[in-house]
């Protein structure tokens, strides 16, 4: 294990030259902000959230993706959420990066980021009631 | 209208509401940035993005990975080899394509020629800002003969789709190489000239030095990459810290300036420039022969079911596509990682206190394109 992550998540080694990623974990959903934090601490940078929906298994993955600055190291944190209630804790108190990110993935799945100081409509109109993302969207 | 409490003051300042764009001639594309003003200095800038957004992450879903490959070019419109590259290098590195080297230095070389002229569309752009309108007309001058060149072996002049799954639409042919190697050798003293006339300008370095100072940690905690953070003194490129491609077969440097300044912000475009002219000039002299596309490349192409990222250097830093596969024809999902948007996102935070024209001269530092943060 890379002991520039934090020991306390469960990062599994990925094949950088088939995936392009280093690390992944898989944990649980109420466990995000706490990895978030882990992960800042340890100095990574947030590079983008994720949605994407598995519509036939009834739910919502979110995957995190960080990376650090110095040296390549790419790891991403995924968590999934029931489709019907789709509702996370936002991590933009932990990364500011993250409030754009996160209204985004709001516009597009309908994933709502509980504690999100202003989850409006980001890039679409702002009175958007569609999820465009969602896979039963019909446009 | 709201009010601020301005300390040490203890009067209640009034405020006023300043809508900038969508259409206006200082925000380049269709950014609109609702800033909230006491008097002449900026409370509350808050940019109001996707009056141009289309939805390119849904039209991933419902055409195959080829037919998806021209909406790369249509981002970034000024950086759209880098773009491209991403979107093919993920689905080369699922597939287990091996791209011919011959392909892969062409694609450092055309990425590096488009890297240049994004640069000069921001320098010729950023200084109207600034109130001056003579570089523009140099800027391109120069961007028009990259723009010939590119047209020459794509077919195109922006939105170039040159790069294919597993190689190239087509070879570069002998005029594109002469006139590459005479582009290389014309621009360097022009490089010389920009300086004289510009960087050293008393007044352009009165507008830019110590305006819109951003921290190397605000950039790390808003994820804000290319020249922005290498102007916030920390030497992260892609093609440095996470070599794709060929960059690593090259010999060129990831110039940063510690001052975090919009000037420091110029200084490193101004650079890469240089640079980027390094990187053409030893492509050219090492390209290998060879064809330039894989051998059996799918006509019908699907992906292991899987998740693939690849990230790139593009002209406003780092690029990254995150496919996921379900095994079909049609990508599961396409993920796009801007760098213009991560780069605004800390714009609010970096222009608060600042007078209006300082923050417009920071925010034409960022070098923002718009329709590669609207999508």
């Amino acid at each position: 294990m890379n002991p520039k992550l934090p020991p306390s998540i469960p990062f599994q080694p990925v094949d950088y030259a088939a995936k392009g990623c280093h690390f992944d974990a898989v944990i649980a959903a109420d466990k995000v902000v706490e990895a978030a934090a882990l992960l800042d601490g340890a100095g990574f940078v947030l590079d983008t959230i994720t949605g994407v929906d598995w519509m036939a298994e009834g739910q919502m993955e979110l995957v995190y993706d960080f990376f650090r600055l110095e040296e390549a190291l790419r790891v991403a944190v995924r968590t999934r959420i029931p489709r019907d209630n789709p509702e996370i804790a936002t991590i933009s108190g932990v990364y500011p990066g993250a409030n754009w990110h996160e209204r985004e993935t709001h516009d597009f799945f309908g994933i709502r980021f509980t504690g999100h100081p202003d989850l409006t409509p980001f890039l679409l109109p702002e009175d958007a009631t569609y999820h465009p993302l969602r896979k039963d969207f019909v446009a | 209208m709201t009010t601020v409490q301005a300390s040490p003051v203890e009067t209640p300042r009034e405020t006023f509401v300043l809508n900038l764009g969508p259409q206006h001639p200082a925000t380049h594309g269709v950014l609109r940035v609702k800033m909230t003003m006491d008097g002449e200095y900026v409370v509350r800038a808050e940019p109001v993005c996707g009056y141009i957004h289309r939805m390119q992450e849904k039209m991933g879903e419902n055409r195959t990975y080829a037919q998806f490959l021209p909406n790369t070019s249509r981002i970034d419109y000024l950086s759209a080899m880098t773009c491209t590259h991403a979107f093919v290098g993920a689905i080369e590195r699922a597939a287990k394509l091996r791209v011919p080297p011959r392909a892969e230095y062409i694609r450092v070389i055309t990425s590096e020629l488009n890297r240049i002229s994004s640069h000069l569309v921001w320098w010729g752009a950023f200084l109207l800002d600034l109130g001056g309108f003579t570089p523009l007309l140099y800027a391109f001058d120069d961007r028009e003969k990259i723009l010939d060149l590119l047209e020459g072996i794509t077919g195109s002049r922006l939105t170039y789709s040159y790069y294919r799954i597993g190689g190239l639409y087509n070879d570069v042919d002998e005029a594109f190489l002469k006139g590459t190697r005479q582009f290389v050798a014309q621009m360097r003293p022009r490089l010389k000239m920009y300086r004289e006339l510009v960087t050293e300008n008393i007044i352009f370095r009165k507008r830019l030095e110590g305006i819109g100072p951003i921290s190397a940690e605000m950039c790390r905690q808003y994820g804000a990459t290319g020249p922005v953070i290498r102007g916030s003194g920390v030497a992260y490129d892609v093609r440095k810290i996470e070599p794709y491609s060929v960059y690593s077969e090259f010999d060129f440097m990831a110039p940063t300036f510690p001052e975090g300044d919009s000037k420091a912000r110029y200084l490193v475009r101004m650079e890469e420039i240089a640079q980027s002219l390094r990187i053409i000039e030893q492509g050219l002299d090492k390209l290998p022969a060879g064809p330039v596309m894989a051998e059996k490349v799918p006509r019908i192409l699907k992906l292991p079911v899987g998740d693939y990222c690849y990230a790139v250097e593009a002209a406003r830093g780092r690029f990254g596509v995150r496919i996921v596969s379900d095994g079909k024809e049609i990508p599961y999902r396409v993920k796009l990682r801007s760098p213009s948007l991560s780069n605004l996102s800390l714009f609010e935070e970096a222009s608060r206190g600042m007078l209006l024209p300082d923050a417009l001269a920071l925010m034409g530092s960022l070098d923002l394109v718009i329709p590669d943060i609207d999508r």
